[in-house]
């Protein structure tokens, strides 16, 4: 783990998705779960995997697979869910496994380089350079924002 | 804010709001005492409390305002600029309060113009009007004021800052007091007569308000300013209590409300509630209903558990809770339409039009929530139709309608929904300048825009941006469209649709959900997911299985199921959600849930139907707000979430097809754009020649394939045992040939227990499409040529062929006709000669509107008397032609209106009878040429006669 502490360190709640390491700003994250009994929602976005209720209120699951490009799991693992709340609004985002909370030094981070895939660059705050690996900076907002909308328009 | 000065604020609002319409009122009958009165005692009524809490710029302008209402109950006549002048006060009123509410405090400001011209008035009248009355003293009751329970209570308010413009000074008041000892509490403000002039220099002073103390009719005593004051503090109003007690140096605004508790109390049984409290409790209801299900969710597992009977109990404490909660929330969609007659009447001077506002219904209640809602969508639309809809008065003369026009506000329950209706008899919509728009906007291509129907084209009204007024005029063009409407109508789950006739008005019918909170909706399953159906467009559920009376058959890919005599269109959900998975369906077998929408019936095919539940709605996530088939998702007892079919989304689907089909292919529609244009089904068929023929499918009782073995032929003709007796069949022509083996299609029509088979080639498909015959035919047996589907199609006359199978048919009873000319009222009770006639009565160039009975024909002629003719069976059960006639004709409004009758008995003595009740001529029911001949005459007659 990195504890390069300076005084700009941001804190990441980090996430698994195929294979990638990705992080997402700790404030805003609202719970981790288990994503249970989803019910699938006909007609919507290919990416949203379904609604489900987490403690009495309804949730939109977004796979974020699906959402990245990246082919659906095969290792008959469950999949983990971050709850996010957006405008109002609650969201989970389903990824494969959920990591540990990381302190990062604003020294370490760069921006997405030029060559990244649109789809991951649209969602993507830039990328931290970590020990032994990389971790991309997910942005909730954009993930939720312009998304599903763009796909329908 | 302190509770008190929100409770004020939240009253006085209301009073302003109902001043608002009485005062309209009032001035169209200035002689209505009991509106004067109602207006008066609001006014003061304000003012009191205005005073009470020391908010003195409210309370002078109110002050000037009544006392030129005053003026008016005692005789001073109305004017149109002194209601105006009150008007203008009471929106200044609003602007303070408004000020209020934000800031806590009267806002800065001069109301020195208003209040200056109010007296002006007010002066004026008063020169004309007796010498003022004198002292209040006249009346009975001493003015006590009872200073204890006053300083008591508002200690706090000490008066440490200068006077207010309009309050007087403790000391003054004090002397006030010590000179008038006796005051008179009067037992109603209303009753306090003119006080005339005094209020005048009591408008400078601001408290000088008339005691109302006085006995009824007494005259108006001329309160001293000060004695004045005093008298209000006794006033069951709240006033100005600082009066009251000089030393004590405090305002004591609370003695009022205690003296008026009581009274109150007996008045009138009900509370002020705060809103965020009801709401409160509705949720926390919803939530009770939520847990409810869950619990009996779980002891329908165990069968025999002890807590059945207390849960048992407690669901139906819930439900009762629950509806008592609803009830709490319902209200008046009066309350919506409160500003309206104010607005109508602002905006008639503006624009320099006369106009009559017309409301019905504001009785019915709904859910204040959805009542919210709908407020500003309403008065935005009522602005249209002032604005844009109506006409000044002399285009309206030069139309050849009265000078006055008239917006009509209605509102109705239908099922769970609340109806309403802004209708105009203005202008109507251009349709020429909207499709220009609309191509100008880019909203359509100009290509498109040609093969749209015309109410189609009107429906662009509705999209972002969308404006045809030339002119944006101070009243209409705020930035708010109608797409705004629409979008807060949508919101809300409900539909609006418009209907227009260029030169002759304009309807908006908008169709809400009463509540939009909890619904009973019947839990579903397709491809193995559930989904909720809520109950209120659920008509029935069918079991349809492969031998059993009710299978699910198909005409070409079409489903359909026969029901009752009917022939319903189906739709299968896991198809329609596509969640199917490419599966070919079950052919025969499946639960049909028959849904109604407006007056689309058809059935929702699922797999499986579990029970009904009572759902939540909750508002579906924005990522999935534009799949048009939910309205919302909820959780089940058992905690999983599952989605909620909107049922209009799906009629719609029903739609869209055919309208596709419609753009591509009715170029010679819009062109002649007929203004009758409704979508309905038609069976396409063919028989004979490779052309399709149609008929509308209502007067299809049933198809049927007939064993061509069962077919026999007797006495030249053919026929065949269907359902125990004996069944004529009819080729469509001579072209097509009875079939000898195999199986004979053919359409099945029944009436009155009597049945015909038409043989046909091929039954090819149902479609839903406008019946526009554009081309009419010389050919028996068929109506004339229609383009259906993009193809054209002979639309096959019914009544021509009935009389092959049997001769008496038509003259047994029924046949309905239709008016002459442009719009004919066609009035008969079978549904069958409707159907049959009504497309005739196009083909000869007449829009047609149906009636079931005489009733309906009154009820519609009543609401709109703009018909050319009228064509009535005279043999109907309940009003019959000839009662329908003389009350038409004994209607000065319609007692020009041409009048044919139809009848199968026409005997000398049933026409002459129909001769002395006004009907112009007597047809018999299956002469269709001899209607039609009748029909030009009377048009012709009545042209001529216009």
């Amino acid at each position: 783990m990195t504890t390069a502490m300076s005084q700009d360190t941001t804190e990441f709640v980090t996430v698994l998705i195929g294979g990638q390491l990705f992080g997402l700003p700790i404030e805003r994250v609202h719970d981790v779960f288990m994503p249970d009994r989803l019910t699938r929602v006909p007609l919507a976005a290919p990416e949203l995997a379904g609604v489900l209720n987490l403690r009495g209120r309804i949730v939109t699951a977004i796979d974020m697979r699906v959402r990245l490009g990246l082919p659906a799991r095969d290792d008959g693992r469950t999949n983990m869910a971050v709850g996010i709340e957006h405008k109002g609004e609650s969201y989970g985002l389903l990824i494969d496994q959920v990591g540990e909370v990381l302190k990062v030094s604003e020294a370490t981070h760069e921006a997405n380089p030029a060559n990244l895939d649109p789809r991951w660059a649209r969602v993507s705050a830039g990328v931290h350079r970590l020990d032994g690996q990389l971790m991309v900076i997910l942005d909730v907002d954009r993930v939720l924002d312009n998304g599903i909308d763009a796909l329908a328009a | 804010m302190d509770d008190l000065l929100r409770e004020f604020l939240t009253e006085t609002n209301e009073s302003l709001d109902t001043v608002d319409v009485q005062l309209v009122r009032f001035e169209q009958d200035p002689n209505d005492k009991k509106i004067l009165d109602n207006i008066f005692r609001l006014v003061h009524t304000i003012k009191g409390t205005c005073g009470f809490l020391g908010l003195p710029r409210l309370e002078a302008l109110a002050h000037a305002a009544e006392t030129l209402m005053g003026k008016f109950r005692d005789g001073m006549p109305v004017t149109g600029e002194a209601v105006t002048l009150i008007l203008s006060t009471i929106d200044r009123l609003k602007l303070v309060l408004d000020g209020l509410e934000r800031q806590q405090e009267e806002p800065a400001g001069s109301d020195e113009d208003l209040i200056g011209k109010l007296e002006q008035m007010a002066l004026h009248g008063a020169a004309e009007i007796a010498a003022p009355p004198t002292a209040p003293e006249d009346d009975s009751k001493p003015e006590q004021p009872d200073d204890e329970t006053a300083a008591g209570l508002l200690a706090e308010q000490t008066l440490e800052r200068p006077l207010r413009p309009g309050e007087v000074s403790l000391d003054e008041l004090e002397r006030a007091f010590r000179e008038t000892s006796v005051e008179l509490p009067e037992p109603e403000p209303a009753t306090m007569p003119a006080q005339a002039a005094m209020d005048l220099e009591a408008a400078e002073i601001e408290v000088a308000e008339v005691v109302e103390a006085q006995a009824p009719e007494a005259k108006a005593p001329e309160a001293k300013k000060p004695e004045a004051k005093k008298a209000e503090a006794k006033k069951s109003d709240a006033k100005k209590p600082d009066a009251k007690k000089s030393d004590a140096k405090k305002a004591v605004p609370k003695a009022e409300d205690d003296d008026k508790a009581p009274e109150s109390m007996v008045k009138n049984q009900s509370i002020r509630v705060n809103v965020e409290t009801l709401e409160h409790l509705m949720t926390m209801v919803s939530e009770l209903v939520l847990t409810r299900n869950q619990l009996l969710e779980i002891v329908r597992r165990h069968e025999d558990s002890e807590f059945k009977v207390p849960l048992q109990r407690l669901s139906n404490v819930t439900a009762e809770l629950q509806e008592g909660v609803m009830k709490t929330r319902m209200q008046p969609i009066g309350n919506a339409w409160q500003k309206l007659p104010r607005i109508v009447r602002d905006l008639a001077n503006e624009l320099g039009k006369s106009i009559e506002l017309e409301s019905v219904g504001a009785e019915t209640e709904l859910d204040r929530q959805v009542l919210d809602l709908i407020k500003d969508p309403l008065t935005h639309m009522v602005r249209n139709s002032a604005d844009h809809g109506l006409e000044g008065p002399e285009e309206r003369r030069a139309n050849g309608k009265s000078e006055t026009g008239t917006i009509r506000l209605s509102a109705f329950h239908e099922g769970g929904h609340i109806i309403i209706e802004i209708a105009d008899d203005g202008r109507g919509l251009n349709t020429e300048k909207i499709k220009a728009k609309a191509i100008a906007n880019g909203l359509v291509s100009e290509a498109d825009a040609e093969k749209l129907s015309e109410n189609q084209i009107q429906k662009f009204i509705f999209a972002p941006g969308f404006s045809t007024a030339a002119k944006v005029t101070s009243v209409s063009g705020r930035g708010v469209g109608m797409d705004v409407v629409r979008t807060n109508i949508d919101q809300i789950g409900g539909t609006i649709d418009l209907k227009s006739v260029y030169g002759e008005g304009t309807t908006v019918t908008i169709k809400i959900p009463l509540t939009l909170a909890i619904v009973s909706a019947l839990i579903v399953e397709a491809s193995g997911d559930r989904f909720a159906i809520p109950q209120l467009a659920v008509v029935e559920l069918v079991r349809a299985q492969t031998n059993s009376e009710h299978r699910i058959e198909r005409i070409k890919d079409t489903p359909v199921l026969r029901l009752r005599n009917k022939l319903l269109p189906l739709v299968h959900l896991k198809r329609l959600l596509k969640i199917d998975g490419g599966q070919k369906l079950d052919e025969e077998t499946g639960f049909i849930v028959v849904t109604q929408v407006g007056n689309q019936t058809f059935g929702i095919v699922v797999d499986g139907v579990f029970h009904t539940e009572e759902i939540v709605v909750k508002p579906m996530s924005s990522k999935l707000r534009h799949i048009s088939m939910f309205s919302g998702n909820t959780i089940l007892g058992d905690g999983s979430v599952i989605m909620i079919i909107d049922p209009n989304g799906i009629a719609a689907a029903f739609g869209a097809g055919t309208e596709a089909h419609r753009a591509e292919e009715d170029d010679a529609e819009a062109a002649h754009a007929q203004a009758a244009g409704q979508t309905m089904s038609l069976l396409v068929f063919r028989a004979g020649s490779p052309e399709p023929k149609a008929v509308p499918l209502s007067l299809v009782t049933r198809l049927e394939e007939i064993d061509a073995a069962k077919i026999e032929r007797s006495n030249g003709r053919w026929l065949v045992q269907y359902r125990g007796s004996l069944m004529p069949l009819v080729t469509v022509n001579p072209h097509v040939t009875v079939r000898s083996e195999g199986t004979q299609p053919m359409l099945v029509f029944s009436e009155a227990g009597r049945s015909m088979g038409l043989v046909v080639d091929e039954i090819v498909d149902i479609v839903e499409d406008r019946l526009n015959i554009e081309v009419a035919s010389e050919q028996p047996g068929v109506l004339g040529s229609a383009v259906i589907k993009g193809q054209a199609t002979e639309v096959i006359d019914i009544g021509h062929y009935l009389p092959m199978a049997f001769e008496d048919w038509l003259s047994r009873k029924s046949i309905r006709v239709g008016g002459p000319s442009p719009k004919l009222l066609f009035v008969d009770d079978s549904p069958f000669f409707r159907n049959m006639l009504t497309p005739v009565l196009r083909a000869a160039g007449y829009e047609v509107v149906a009636c079931t009975d005489g009733e309906a024909a009154l009820a519609t002629l009543k609401q709109d008397p703009r018909f050319d003719i009228v064509v009535a069976d005279v043999e109907m059960p309940g009003m019959d032609g000839f009662e329908l006639a003389e009350q038409v004709k004994g209607d000065p409004r319609t007692r020009h209106m041409p009048m044919i009758a139809l009848s199968s008995v026409a005997t000398p003595a049933s026409i002459e009878r129909g001769r002395s009740v006004g009907f112009d001529d007597h047809i018999a029911k299956f002469d269709r040429q001899g209607l039609i001949a009748a029909l030009k005459e009377c048009t012709v007659e009545w042209e001529k006669a216009a």
